[in-house]
């Protein structure tokens, strides 16, 4: 039956749950679809007008049956939501200690990098039992990063960071998806998740391998090789910081023309309109690509925009050194 | 009266002398009932088109290795099918066939209020339609049939905008109608004929023209705007231009999951009144069932965001949404529970528009269950977007409203024509394409639950036995489609003289000549009672009539 399978694998925590919710409705529907065809079928045939039976007095309206009918399923539907809800809130809610990946879609392919700068195209390496976040954006136009196995599923969009989490339970291979419309070859928009033992995963996180650079290519239509496993993309990102003189106005002790950087990612910051915003990694982005759009209190709408500057590369590489900051920062 | 051939006159008839003459009394005919032989015409060309498109996806898909045509044929070809199946097969098919039919003849008028905007709005139709065809000759198109952005507003080479505007035209046709039923409905009924003596029907058409005339302005504008973004550059929907993608998918929706109940509230008024006629009695609950529909259409303008839980809308939109689909389902579980009821005490015929009806219940609720599976987030978040939905909205949209659609148009066929159909032939007909539909869309189910995602042209191999089984339904379907064709075009000629009420319904359509006079009644018809006024002992007395060779 290998090759004709009617279920998909249960690889990670979220796939039992999600199943047994599953199983649920499928018991739900199988008493309605089920047994509601049977019924039509006694009527249809006990009250044929080829049968000669007992037609007086027919009904055409009961209060209390349309109640009844009104009620049950409503009870029933409230029960399959609640439950969905609840996990579906869990499935949208990383915790807060991942392994962070980022996350490249463009068109026809996925890029990945870990943190400590290893990459790798169409194949995202994780470890069983550790929660993993994947931080997602796309280059161009909207992709889906969907792994059946571990019943996950999100939208990848240009302009902006979505998440998507899950821990892995079982090694293995899986089949990873693009599952949003995205063009020519978006049934080749394909690749695999390989859960791996935490001690084989270290290995091969810690091993080089030549990859494919997401962009870098664009000019001569050239794939760049790089075989190392590149820096950390703290590292990259602090050297970014240097280059592109974000260091200029954010010095690291603060008292500079922005606000130092030490601390930020997940604090909840006051902006200039009074509002409040929690620094995650879509504020991070748009603080850099549009940074007038929300201020700082006590700070000056000065910041150029870096929109056009970076590539969504080295934006990943940047998020990750800011991200690095609020360890050290407290 | 059973008369022996068809009425000395009738809307069909016309005296003129000469091909030209003949040709432009239909081109130009504000008649409804021509205007919606019109429609059923062109209608049924680009249901067949659709099918063409179909049959290319279904084949190619046999194998796992794309090796029929390339990825953009492929695209192309599933493309053409939703587009047309979609915006110019099921929204205008039941309003604009049998509505345009009926709805005057069953409110005892002599035609629509605007009779020159209807034919107006068949041209739309039709130059909507032109655009749309002329787009797929000259290379086609490739972004599905949700036109998501960027993808169709700066990414894909194909004729976007030309598609666009055939939809975008389409969209005026069916406000026009719309607008026409509702002005119809309220200011020609017959006298006598009240709110609450109306066929469930004529609710059904009103609930419809409401969310037309309401929604269908807004898919207007999204379409317009992505236009605007690809001739232009002007940034709307597209981030690299300052513009914002889920912007596009909110407006779409907040169209396009109302055009599901378009597409599927006629087809529910259809369903209503063969249940009635088959089975000799009143409807059950007919209130239930008026305001049902009514509230279909009011809730099914807050459930859009369902097709976006994972587009990253915000947790909690996810489950608002959620919880509003949660309320959407419970109408049509309403309608099917009454309908069901209808049938106990009754004296049951399985007549062909009958076997429709019966299936369309069978089939449709499947589909509505399949609708809570996907309303549920968490197990959306897997099925999204996989062929799960897509077996879910061809059992609702294939299932119900092409069932619906055949049940009434074999069902109003002797109204529209003036002759039979051949029973045999019929019920053959129907349970081919009961068997052909499930065979093709039930394992889609599996393949979605297992991860197959939807617009794969290459897929890996371990899906390839269900994919086939999927094809060889889809043949077993086509079958199913085509037989009418013939024993419908064989019955123009040869079928036997209907007379007024073959089926001996009630309704005011069945009180005039089949086919009707061109308007519609000598003689303004009173209306004195409800609509499936059946009295109590109908049933026993149908029943009581039925001797071994008459029909079943
Ligand atoms: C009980 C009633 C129904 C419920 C609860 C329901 C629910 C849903 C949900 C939640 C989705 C989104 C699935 C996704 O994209 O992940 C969906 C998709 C869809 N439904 Fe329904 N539905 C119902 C009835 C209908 C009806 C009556 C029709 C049409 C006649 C219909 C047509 C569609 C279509 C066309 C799509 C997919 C659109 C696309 O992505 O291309 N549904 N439905
Ligand atoms: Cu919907």
């Amino acid at each position: 039956m290998r090759d004709f399978p009617l279920f998909p694998d249960q690889a990670s925590t979220f796939a039992t749950q999600v199943d047994q919710l599953y199983f649920f409705l499928v018991a739900l529907s199988l008493i309605f679809a089920g047994v509601l065809p049977f019924v039509i079928l006694y009527l249809i045939v006990r009250y044929h007008r080829s049968q000669k039976v007992d037609r007086s007095n027919p009904v055409d309206s009961n209060l209390k049956l349309e109640l009844t009918w009104t009620l049950i399923p409503l009870g029933l539907v409230m029960v399959v939501f609640f439950w969905g809800a609840f996990l579906y809130v869990q499935m949208r809610t990383p915790p807060t200690r991942t392994l962070d990946v980022y996350v490249i879609g463009k068109q026809w392919m996925w890029h990945v990098q870990h943190p400590n700068g290893k990459r790798e195209n169409n194949e995202l390496h994780v470890p069983v039992g550790q929660p993993v976040k994947l931080i997602m954006t796309s280059q161009d136009v909207i992709h889906s990063f969907y792994v059946p196995a571990f019943r996950v599923k999100q939208d990848v969009l240009p302009g902006r960071y979505t998440i998507m989490w899950f821990e892995a339970t079982k090694p293995g291979e899986y089949h990873l998806f693009c599952a949003e419309y995205c063009g020519t070859e978006h049934s080749l928009m394909i690749g695999r998740v390989v859960a791996l033992p935490l001690a084989d995963y270290e290995r091969w996180l810690a091993t080089p391998g030549p990859v494919v650079l997401p962009d870098g290519t664009i000019d001569t239509g050239q794939p760049v090789v790089a075989p190392t496993i590149g820096d950390p993309m703290a590292a990259a990102g602090a050297r970014l910081f240097t280059s592109l003189g974000c260091l200029g106005c954010h010095a690291m002790a603060g008292g500079g023309v922005g606000p130092s950087l030490q601390g930020l990612y997940g604090a909840t910051e006051k902006m200039a309109d009074g509002s409040t915003v929690v620094a995650d990694e879509n504020y991070l982005r748009e603080s850099i690509l549009n940074p007038n759009a929300k201020v700082v209190a006590g700070y000056a709408a000065v910041m150029p925009s870096y929109q056009g500057q970076i590539t969504e590369d080295q934006l990943n590489q940047l998020i990750a050194y800011i991200k690095s900051l609020a360890d050290t920062g407290n | 009266m059973s008369t022996l051939s068809l009425p000395q006159s009738s809307y069909i008839r016309d005296n003129s002398r000469t091909f030209t003459d003949w040709l432009k009394s239909w081109l130009l005919t504000v008649d409804h009932k021509r205007i919606a032989i019109l429609y059923l015409l062109s209608i049924n060309f680009f249901f067949l088109l659709g099918g063409l498109a179909a049959t290319l996806v279904r084949v190619e898909l046999i194998t796992p290795q794309g090796d029929l045509m390339s990825s953009d044929v492929y695209n192309r070809a599933f493309t053409l099918h939703g587009v047309i199946m979609v915006f110019f097969f099921l929204i205008p098919s039941i309003p604009a066939v049998l509505g345009n039919f009926l709805v005057p003849l069953m409110l005892g008028a002599r035609d629509l209020a605007f009779p020159r905007l209807n034919l107006l709005s068949w041209y739309l139709y039709m130059i909507g339609g032109l655009f749309a065809l002329i787009a797929a000759v000259f290379g086609g198109v490739d972004t599905g049939w949700t036109f998501y952005t960027p993808f169709s507003s700066t990414y894909s080479n194909s004729n976007v905008v030309m598609t666009i505007t055939g939809a975008f035209i389409m969209g005026f046709s069916s406000i026009l109608t719309g607008l026409n039923f509702i002005v119809t409905i309220h200011k020609m009924r017959a006298p006598g004929l009240t709110w609450f003596r109306l066929p469930l029907f004529i609710w059904a058409n009103y609930a419809t023209s409401i969310i037309q005339i309401l929604a269908t302005p807004v898919l207007g504008i999204a379409l317009l705007l992505v236009v605007v973004e690809r001739l232009w550059g002007v940034g709307i929907y597209d981030p690299a231009l300052g513009g914002d993608p889920l912007l596009f998918q909110h407006l779409f929706w907040f169209y396009s999951h109302p055009a599901v109940y378009i597409m599927i509230l006629p087809a529910m008024g259809v369903i209503s009144e063969l249940i009635s006629t088959f089975s000799r009695k009143r409807i059950f609950g007919y209130e239930f069932i008026a305001f049902s529909s009514i509230a279909i259409a009011i809730l099914g303008f807050l459930v859009w965001g369902h097709h976006m839980f994972v587009s990253s809308q915000s947790v909690y939109a996810g489950l608002v949404f959620s919880f509003i689909t949660m309320l959407v389902a419970i109408p049509s579980a309403i309608k099917v529970f009454n309908w069901t009821a209808t049938l106990y005490k009754g004296s049951i015929s399985y007549r062909t528009p009958m076997l429709y009806a019966l299936g369309f219940i069978g089939l449709f609720v499947i589909g509505g269950l399949t609708g809570i599976f996907l309303g549920v987030t968490a197990v959306d978040l897997h099925v999204t977007d996989t062929y799960f939905v897509v077996a879910h909205f061809h059992y609702v949209m294939v299932g119900g409203t092409i069932m619906a659609y055949l049940g009434g148009i074999h069902f109003w066929w002797p109204k529209m024509t003036g002759r039979m159909y051949n029973e045999t032939w019929g019920s053959i007909a129907a349970l081919i394409i009961f068997v052909g539909f499930n065979m093709t869309f039930f394992p889609q189910f599996i393949l979605g639950y297992l991860g197959m995602p939807r617009r794969y042209h290459v897929y890996p191999p371990e899906f390839q036995i269900l994919h086939v089984m999927s094809t060889a339904g889809a043949s077993i379907l086509a079958i199913g489609f085509i037989v009418p064709l013939i024993y419908l075009g064989i019955s123009l000629r040869k079928g036997a003289i209907a007379g007024d009420n073959p089926w001996g319904a009630t309704g005011l359509e069945w009180k005039t000549s089949s086919p009707p006079p061109t308007f519609n009644f000598d003689k303004t018809p009173i209306v004195t009672e409800e609509a499936y006024a059946y009295p109590p002992e109908a049933a026993e007395r149908d029943a009581a009539a039925w001797r071994p060779g008459s029909p079943l």
